[in-house]
């Protein structure tokens, strides 16, 4: 059809109707549908690359850029040490590296911080010998430690900014369509690609590492393709056992037990036990145990609730299946059975970490939750959490979603045991402020609850329901009794972590232990 | 510290003395008596070692024996291997009671009872303010049951020790608790001729809960005070055996009604809704409520 030959066409010039000028009028290709012109569809839309190399070279990479890795393979990955051996290979230096979290796997990262590939560290937690390498002050900047949400909000704003994204994906198809598992099971399983899709969508270049080509389209996708620059196909991203284990398995020990019994008593008397509730669990002993004694609960009280956030695990699959948790929303799924139902539930949803926790999205799940329950490395009198150094001082944790869920819970629950081994878990002031008192409501320990004074409707409620309360001093004297006040930690002036509060302030600093 | 005769004793849990972390959280669970042990669960190159640990445990842990919220016992080894020592370790403590393992005679538990008093003299305690709990875990000992239970005024209760006990019998346990019958009468018997506890043995397979309240129930008909716990998770399923319906928790509260009310009239007759209230039936009103009591049910 030849639009100009049609009586009174405009030219591409609708100023008159206060419209955009637009591009002029349409003028027809005359080879749309060339064999030539489809040819080379074909090729564009074909992302796969011949090699890492090659896909880093085309990134644009230089030195002293920013790159980026998620954490969805845990502890099983293979992708951050593969990258960055090829990078030291190709001569980079003074890299940043921003992951959304780093494990024992990575212990080789000292060798590439030593010979000045690494300059910088992003990160949520850090385990292992690099943790005990960092404390011990590897590195001449100090490592950056945020919570899910707070890098989300840090990408968003170009706080953080990411030149490329090396994004290991258990499938994707050559348009780079990425997924966390593949429609007919084959290949790894890590479910949900929630930390990855905030990085696919702000990285300046994506590259999607992947053992899995599948034909387009790879649907549904965590990760779309427009998201994607290059795709490489490597032999292996990660050890399926170090990914994840079939359930995470309720505990046995009774301490735990015990804790874990006490927080569901807590929550059914804390007045946000209603039918369509919402939780989030973690996935310690006792938090995750929390979901059993609720379930129990729910079944009494006929009580279901709208949703479960979070690491989802297969306690919370089970209850979505039964009926007694609607939807489930997952930002990464713990286990192989959560990542199984990611696949096969069609109300088990894919998040990402912003839509998660992001405290620049408004409407941020964690702000819609009832209840969560956390665990901690200890908990000071004024209800501060730390989940990042032991009573060493030393690193050897991450923040997760810790500080992101007790700020936006209505109710933040810490589980924690009074004591482990001789260390004292409540303490006067924790050694490093990881999730602000202001936000944690109750501590439940194994020898008593403390409600936040701030809570007073909680503390009536709780009592109300005959629960026994005790102050957060309490329990302090009550542990010192048994184990006395342990040392303190010796640390030298140096600072070699940052920890930055879910809003990019500066929460705390963490300090070398002296070797 | 003296001890109390009539006490909730529903369960007993049992306590390696050479497991520190074991006794730090001991008291947490809930159990109405701790025993700390010296026998069966160490062995016999660590024997000194648990016994320098349940000492200082005793010494520095508040386990709530003081305001009688648990009561704690210690089991020693037998007398003549190692029994004595273990006495002299903690009875001048004045802080727990004692359990005498492997009772076959009246004459074991006299000359436990000798030592104990002649430690409580040394240590400035009062003689005969250290309980003791006699544990029968042979043929003969159940045959002597009821002069055992009756030996000693320190006696707060007799226990039967399972394993032992069948091998003895030769036999072995059962899931349905056959071949316990005659022991668990006749110890049952003995305790309440002599008004004292009886307490029941363990139940090996933690993991099975399901075994566990089988035969906790079978006890608690029986007319047994509790059973021994091995794990601190077979607490709460045993307590909920133990634990009286709201009905007659009700029944049990219109029952001491009627007893004040007839205190307050001065009449020595009990009267509910027309009828005559035994004796007896007070009794067990009370120990129902003091069953409700302890899940604070009331």
């Amino acid at each position: 059809m030849n639009n100009q030959a049609r009586k009174g066409f405009p030219q591409g010039d609708f100023s008159w109707a206060g419209l955009p000028a637009l591009y002029g009028p349409y003028v027809p290709a005359p080879d749309a549908k060339s064999p030539d012109r489809m040819a080379q569809h074909k090729q564009e839309q074909n992302k796969i690359l011949g090699s890492l190399e090659e896909a880093v070279r085309l990134s644009g990479l230089r030195d002293g850029m920013t790159i980026s890795f998620h954490h969805h393979f845990r502890n099983g990955d293979y992708v951050v040490n593969m990258v960055l051996d090829k990078l030291a290979e190709m001569g980079f230096r003074d890299l940043t590296l921003a992951a959304s979290s780093l494990s024992a796997v990575h212990d080789s990262l000292i060798r590439h911080i030593q010979s000045g590939l690494i300059r910088r560290i992003e990160t949520s937690g850090l385990r292992g010998r690099l943790a005990k390498a960092v404390s011990r002050g590897l590195m001449d900047i100090p490592v950056i430690f945020r919570s899910h949400g707070g890098r989300a909000y840090a990408i968003e704003t170009g706080e953080l900014k990411i030149d490329v994204a090396f994004l290991g994906a258990p499938s994707c198809d050559p348009s780079g369509n990425a997924n966390g598992y593949a429609r007919d099971g084959e290949g790894i399983f890590c479910g949900s690609l929630g930390y990855a899709k905030v990085d696919a969508a702000y990285a300046s270049k994506v590259i999607v590492l992947t053992s899995h080509i599948v034909p387009y389209p790879n649907a549904p996708f965590g990760i779309p393709e427009n998201d994607v620059d290059y795709i490489v196909e490597v032999d292996e991203i990660g050890d399926p056992a170090g990914i994840m284990t079939g359930a995470t398995r309720f505990t046995q020990n009774p301490k735990e037990l015990l804790i874990a019994k006490t927080a569901a008593n807590v929550i059914e008397a804390s007045g946000r036990f209603y039918n369509g509730f919402s939780l989030q669990t973690g996935t310690g002993g006792a938090s995750l145990a929390v979901s059993r004694f609720l379930r129990e609960k729910m079944l009494a009280k006929g009580i279901t609730a709208s949703f479960a956030l979070g690491g989802i695990t297969g306690s919370m699959v089970e209850m979505h299946e039964e009926g007694l948790i609607k939807k489930l929303l997952d930002v990464q799924s713990f286990d192989l059975r959560a990542a199984e139902s990611l696949k096969n539930n069609h109300f088990h949803q894919q998040i990402s970490a912003s839509y998660y926790a992001s405290p620049g999205n408004p409407g941020t799940a964690v702000n819609q939750l009832d209840v969560v329950v956390l665990s901690a490395l200890e908990v000071d009198i004024a209800f501060n959490v730390n989940v990042l150094t032991g009573s060493d001082g030393v690193i050897r944790g991450a923040i997760g979603g810790h500080s992101d869920t007790a700020a936006g819970a209505n109710i933040a629950i810490v589980t924690v045991p009074l004591i482990r081994g001789r260390i004292p878990s409540i303490v006067s002031n924790v050694g490093t402020v990881v999730t602000p008192g202001c936000t944690v409501d109750v501590v439940v320990t194994d020898q008593g609850t403390a409600v936040n004074p701030v809570r007073k409707d909680l503390i009536e409620r709780l009592a109300a329901a005959g629960i026994p309360l005790c102050s957060i001093e309490e329990l302090q004297r009550k542990a010192e009794a048994v184990v006395g006040k342990p040392e303190p930690i010796r640390f030298t002036d140096q600072v070699v972590g940052v920890v930055a509060y879910r809003d990019n302030r500066v929460i705390d600093v963490i300090r070398a232990v002296h070797a | 510290m003296s001890f109390t005769k009539d006490r909730l004793r529903r369960t007993m849990l049992f306590i390696p003395g050479n497991n520190p972390g074991m006794l730090r959280d001991c008291h947490i669970y809930g159990a109405d008596c701790i025993m700390l042990d010296l026998e069966d669960s160490v062995s016999i190159y660590e024997k000194d070692a648990a016994r320098l640990l349940v000492r200082s445990a005793l010494q520095s842990m508040d386990y709530g024996q003081q305001d009688g919220r648990t009561e704690v016992l210690v089991r020693i080894n037998d007398l003549k291997s190692g029994g004595l020592t273990d006495l002299e370790a903690v009875v001048p403590l004045g802080k727990t009671l004692i359990r005498l393992p492997k009772t076959e005679t009246p004459n074991d538990v006299l000359e436990c009872e000798a030592e104990i008093s002649r430690l409580e003299k040394a240590a400035g305690l009062e003689v005969g303010s250290t309980g003791m709990m006699a544990a029968i875990e042979s043929a003969e000992g159940i045959l002597n049951a009821r002069d055992i239970a009756k030996a000693s005024q320190r006696l707060v209760g007799i226990a039967l020790g399972a394993e032992d006990y069948v091998t003895d019998l030769k036999t072995t346990r059962s899931a349905e608790g056959t071949e316990l019958l005659f022991g668990r009468s006749m110890l049952l018997h003995a305790a309440r001729a002599a008004g004292i506890a009886a307490i029941d043995c363990v139940y090996s397979n933690v993991n099975d809960e399901e075994g566990l309240v089988a035969q906790a129930k079978l006890v608690h008909t029986l007319g047994f005070d509790g059973k021994s716990v091995i794990n601190p998770r077979q607490i709460d399923p045993i307590h909920q055996v133990f634990t009286p319906t709201q009905k007659d928790i009700e029944k049990a509260m219109a029952v001491i009604a009627a007893l004040k009310e007839a205190e307050q009239k001065g009449s020595g007759v009990i009267s509910l809704g027309g009828r005559m209230v035994d004796r007896p039936v007070v009794k067990r009103a009370l120990y129902q409520l003091e069953l409700a009591k302890a899940m604070r049910l009331i």
